[in-house]
């Protein structure tokens, strides 16, 4: 008896599959899900999560979020982030504090992985949506991700 | 009726009328490869169009208005391309697999009855000779496999062994399941009897199953997916032509595509009338039959792509054992009831 109702269980799976994509091939009229790059090269706008590159966001006054607490090197796989900071004494308090020189960013070794992204305690990096990062020299690649002249926003503590 | 255009005195008024004999048969063969070639071509373009719907893009939409020339530039894409090869693969046979599957892909498409009057030879064995010749087609995939001297290429050849001699079978017996209805393997012989209605009409519940088993049984017979263990690109590269390029591997490729259409073009000749119009509307207009013939054989091409943007590929054991458990004594009892049917007059009859 098992064998007819395999059988029965069979022929129905299948319908069921082909009404799926039957119902897929239907609305097809209405327009691909696909991106018609390069014709909307201009309009494009990639969606929130995707992962282009890291950038460090500045606000008007040149200020980042970054303390130099260097825990995107560490977390980085494959050492695609190298930061070179120094210590200075601040104004305000006194004390010795750790600012960052340059955050330098490999992008041409960043496997997207957003390890970094996820560990900066102080949200100073995040991922911007571009996509079109082919250059003609690889060192064009090495990008520094704090902007000359910056420093780091009064209250962000390490 | 006279008055009307004749398809076949068209077709045949291309062709001087001093040539006769061989040299006539040549040239309507010549005419068919032309129009097979193209057709063939135009397959692959719906193929990778109808792909697209199903996963809702857009398909080639390049060349041409809306990507229709593609497949030409493909075609020519690949006649110019280099002719490569392995060092140590058996040359005679190497070079001599893909013309045994063009050729016989092609072969079977003569005795088709595309309307009253055109059809190249009306064999009166023909269904037999369509499974004999898809059985031959079979061969130069091993012979393909087994000279390019590659572990993937055997090992696909050898799948396509395997698979094709168990579902020839299925394929036989649900044909012969209809014969028993039409009493005649010649395929004109086979669309006359439909004239009091369509086989699958006539034959009911036993023509329906036949009708299932054929389509299953002969989908593994083209090697497409859901039964393309022969070239499954996961799997073993591109199966049995890995080692081919160029023009030998067009031919492989378009040989699998008219393959299909060979396929829907039994399914249809067999099961849905041949070129008879539904319910007789186009009775007086006889070369509209090459429309409804192409229009139902295009809508069965269309379900075989549906399977294959459906269904996911089975494992080797699986195929084998939907073959030998289930198709055959599914056909075999099937066989039994249309024997019946037929006794008892059971048929439904117009
Ligand atoms: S995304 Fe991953 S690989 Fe790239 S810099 Fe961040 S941690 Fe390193
Ligand atoms: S980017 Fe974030 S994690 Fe990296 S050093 Fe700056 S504050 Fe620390």
């Amino acid at each position: 008896m098992s064998y007819l109702s395999d059988i029965y269980n069979g022929i129905k799976t299948l319908l069921t599959g082909m009404s799926v994509t039957g119902k897929y091939f239907l609305n097809s009229r209405k327009g691909a899900i696909t991106q018609q790059y390069p014709d909307n090269r201009d309009t494009l706008k990639m969606f929130e999560r995707f992962r282009g590159e890291v950038v460090m966001p500045h606000d008007e006054n040149n200020e980042h979020s970054c303390t130099g607490c260097q825990k995107c090197e560490l977390a980085c796989p494959n050492g695609s982030i190298e930061i070179i900071w120094d210590r200075v004494i601040d104004e305000n308090t006194g004390k010795k504090k750790k600012i960052i020189d340059q955050h330098i960013y490999h992008f041409g070794m960043c496997t997207q992985c957003g390890l970094c992204v996820d560990a900066c305690p102080s949200d100073a990096i995040k991922w911007a949506q571009n996509f079109e990062n082919s250059v003609y020299d690889r060192t064009q690649l090495t990008r520094v991700l704090n902007q000359p002249g910056s420093k780091v926003r009064a209250g962000v503590e390490e | 009726m006279n008055t009307l255009i004749n398809i076949n005195n068209l077709f045949l008024s291309i062709i001087p009328a001093e040539i006769t004999g061989l040299p006539k048969m040549a040239m309507i063969a010549l005419i068919y490869l032309g129009i097979f070639a193209v057709l063939g071509l135009y397959l692959v373009l719906l193929e990778r169009k109808v792909a697209a719907w199903f996963q809702l893009r857009l398909g080639p939409n390049r060349v041409g208005y809306h990507g229709l020339l593609q497949t030409m530039a493909d075609a020519l894409k690949l006649v110019s391309k280099e002719l490569t090869g392995t060092v140590k693969a058996d040359k005679f046979l190497y070079n001599l697999a893909p013309y045994f599957v063009i050729i016989t892909s092609l072969m079977a498409l003569g005795i088709f009855p595309f309307t009253q009057k055109l059809q190249a030879y009306d064999l009166n064995i023909g269904l037999f000779f369509l499974i004999a010749i898809s059985s031959i087609g079979v061969i130069g995939i091993l012979l393909g496999g087994w000279s390019s001297n590659n572990k993937f290429s055997l090992i696909g050849a050898m799948r396509s062994g395997v698979q094709t001699i168990s579902y020839e079978l299925s394929v036989g017996l649900s044909l012969l399941t209809m014969v028993l209805l039409t009493q005649s393997l010649q395929l004109s012989e086979i669309v006359e009897v439909q004239k009091n209605g369509w086989l699958i009409v006539q034959g009911h519940i036993p023509a329906i199953i036949a009708f299932m088993v054929f389509m299953i049984a002969g989908t593994a017979e083209t090697n497409r997916a859901p039964f393309d263990m022969v070239e499954a690109e996961s799997e073993l590269g591109a199966g049995f032509h890995t080692e081919y390029s160029g023009m030998k591997f067009a031919y492989f490729f378009l040989a699998e595509f008219i393959n299909m259409f060979i396929i829907a073009a039994i399914a249809t000749t067999v099961f849905f009338g041949g070129w008879l119009s539904p319910f007789g509307v186009t009775e007086s207009i006889p070369w509209l039959g090459v429309f409804w013939f192409l229009a139902k054989t295009f809508i069965l091409v269309f379900l075989m792509m549906w399977f294959r943007w459906t269904f996911p590929r089975l494992r080797v054991d699986q195929l084998l054992t939907l073959e030998w458990k289930y198709l055959l004594p599914i056909n075999l009892v099937n066989i039994v009831i249309m024997a019946v049917i037929v006794w008892l007059n059971l048929s439904i009859q117009f």
